[in-house]
């Protein structure tokens, strides 16, 4: 039997699209993706309407979406995260339905139990041979793991690869299998490679972001966490990325190694596994070139599906394993809870990704953040949105000190009894003022534009209208 | 302090105001723009109004338009604006 079809058009009709159904896609791709932009402008064209879009995150080049939704061809938007003009769109009131946003893990949670249920899956591969086993690691849009995709083509009704590098069969690795693979199209180009990985993560050299990053590797090591076996997770910005630097002398120093690092994946966690510090890499996402190559190379470096990384429906995920996760905020409140939906005027920017499944999983849950940033104080009476709530979070490190959550006493003793610069969270709230008054604005209160839906599948906020 | 030409100081980084000046319509006039407005727009206008009291700057015309500045460096960068622009009067 033959999978493959002559052109996207034939594809999205062989697979039984009708109106009114789901269709998928995953976010390897990034802000360098074509395949979902390819896909709807076909459905249109087939005269479709009423569709969902099920995506694990939209980026700014996605933005052809906003005319879809005027259009009527999509009527619901579901996914982990949202950025640039389609997120400023439905901010401001674009789509009737509200969008649902899910988490990394929540997701996969809700695909591999039903509530989520997806018609066809289209899955953008850089590598696919003519039965649809497909991987990430090779071909010119090559952006290393799948793992988000994988959930999606194991439990959708029909899969459709989308590749620009068909291989001769079979190929291998695969991170989808020929099993789940109903039809395969190949075009020109599946994506940009510029938008599709950075080339290199940047270290920053922000004076304020490297003493966050050292007084986060100092809260690690004081939490007694540093050990043999020790196990990490960290952002690709900032702050956040900076902890390893700081973190890499400390464990030489200690003589131990690490079980594994996760997440997306970044040249620096790569460079940790080289020289030893960790045993194993398990990566959802590749964040850039270096880590492309190395879980293409490295068999210490493994891709892992979306469901296994964080899932709390799955028996046990990676997260359930975590010591410690670095993790940012836009804001966060003097109850701890986060927010990485929004803006401080309520626009979306953003969506949780894997942070509440993080938080809930490690056993140290760190923020870090400077004390305001662009005249904005961090820390905030309530957070308008609320992405990860306060009692999975530990510790708030600023620049000007660190707030352990009271609920830790553990910690807040470990902290207290280590010389770093402990304060209470409101008093970081108080200092911050002190330097950008107290800021003034409105909470907006237009109608529901989003539902933010935690882990564990009950709703934990809204998103309003700002206008 | 008269001011006299056109003068701008400062830049658009985040955290920084750019601010520039050009003589008056006989009185003084202050546009604000800014990404924190709804937070901070009157402590911005306030900021700049404060500084062009002091430099008894009464016929200017100024636009700001602020990534997110301190109070201070929106003083400093209106000062340093405004000197640039005018010729001191008695000084």
């Amino acid at each position: 039997m033959s999978k493959m079809i002559q052109n996207l058009g034939d594809a999205i009709k062989a697979s039984g699209l009708k109106d009114g159904m789901t269709i998928s896609f995953h976010h390897h791709l990034r802000n360098g993706d074509f395949v979902l932009n390819m896909v709807l402008e076909e459905i249109a064209k087939l005269g479709l309407k009423d569709l969902t879009v099920q995506a694990s995150s939209l980026f700014d080049c996605h933005a052809p979406l906003i005319d879809h939704i005027k259009s009527g061809v999509v009527t619901g938007i579901e996914t982990n995260y949202m950025t640039g003009r389609l997120a400023k769109a439905v901010s401001e009131g674009l789509l009737k339905k509200p969008v649902r946003f899910r988490s990394h893990g929540g997701r996969p949670a809700a695909i591999d139990t039903g509530r989520v249920h997806i018609d066809v899956a289209f899955v953008a591969a850089p590598a696919a041979d003519r039965m649809g086993n497909a991987n990430g690691v090779s071909g010119p849009s090559a952006c290393g793991s799948l793992g988000y995709a994988i959930p999606d083509s194991r439990r959708a009704d029909k899969v459709v690869i989308v590749t620009d590098y068909l291989c001769d069969y079979p190929l291998f690795p695969c991170s989808i299998e020929e099993t789940d693979v109903d039809f395969v199209v190949k075009v020109d180009r599946i994506g940009d490679p510029k938008g599709i990985v950075s080339g290199t993560t940047q270290m920053t050299r922000d004076p304020v972001a490297l003493t966050i990053a050292r007084y986060a590797a100092d809260v690690i090591s004081a939490s007694g966490l540093l050990k043999e076996g020790f196990s990490f997770q960290t952002g690709a910005g900032g702050a956040s990325l900076a902890v390893t630097k700081y973190l890499e002398p400390m464990i030489q120093k200690l003589g131990v190694q690490g079980s594994f690092g996760l997440g997306g994946i970044t040249g620096y966690l790569v460079d940790m596994l080289e020289k030893g510090y960790f045993r194993e890499l398990m990566d959802v996402q590749c964040f850039d070139l270096k880590a492309v190559e190395s879980i293409r190379t490295n068999p210490n470096h493994h891709e892992v599906s979306a469901t296994r990384y964080a899932s709390p429906a799955a028996k046990t995920s990676c997260v359930d394993s975590l010591d410690v996760v670095v993790l940012g905020a836009t804001q966060i409140d003097t109850d701890f809870n986060v927010n990485v939906h929004t803006d401080s005027n309520g626009y979306i920017t953003g969506g949780s990704g894997g942070h509440s499944d993080t938080a809930a999983g490690a056993k140290l849950t760190m923020i870090v953040a400077p004390l305001f940033r662009a005249r904005l104080p961090i820390v905030v009476n309530k957070v308008l949105c609320k992405s990860t709530p306060g009692h999975t979070v530990d510790v708030l490190v600023t620049q000007r000190g660190v707030a352990v959550n009271p609920q830790n006493k553990d910690l807040y003793a470990a902290i207290k009894s280590s010389g770093l610069p402990m304060t209470d969270i409101h008093d970081l709230k108080n200092m911050a003022e002190a330097y950008t008054g107290a800021p003034g604005g409105t909470v907006p209160q237009g109608r529901i534009v989003a539902d933010v839906e935690y882990r564990d599948g009950s709703i934990i906020d809204h998103i309003r209208c700002v206008k | 302090m008269e001011i006299v030409q056109n003068a701008v100081a400062g830049t658009l980084e985040s955290n920084d105001v750019f601010v520039s000046v050009e003589p008056g319509q006989g009185k003084l006039d202050i546009v604000v723009q800014s990404i924190v407005f709804e937070q901070f727009g009157k402590d911005i206008f306030n900021a700049a109004q404060e500084v062009c009291v002091q430099l008894r700057v009464e016929n200017a015309s100024l636009r700001l338009e602020d990534r997110g500045a301190l109070d201070c460096t929106i003083k400093a960068r209106v000062e340093t604006a405004l000197k640039r622009a005018g010729e001191v009067n008695n000084a």
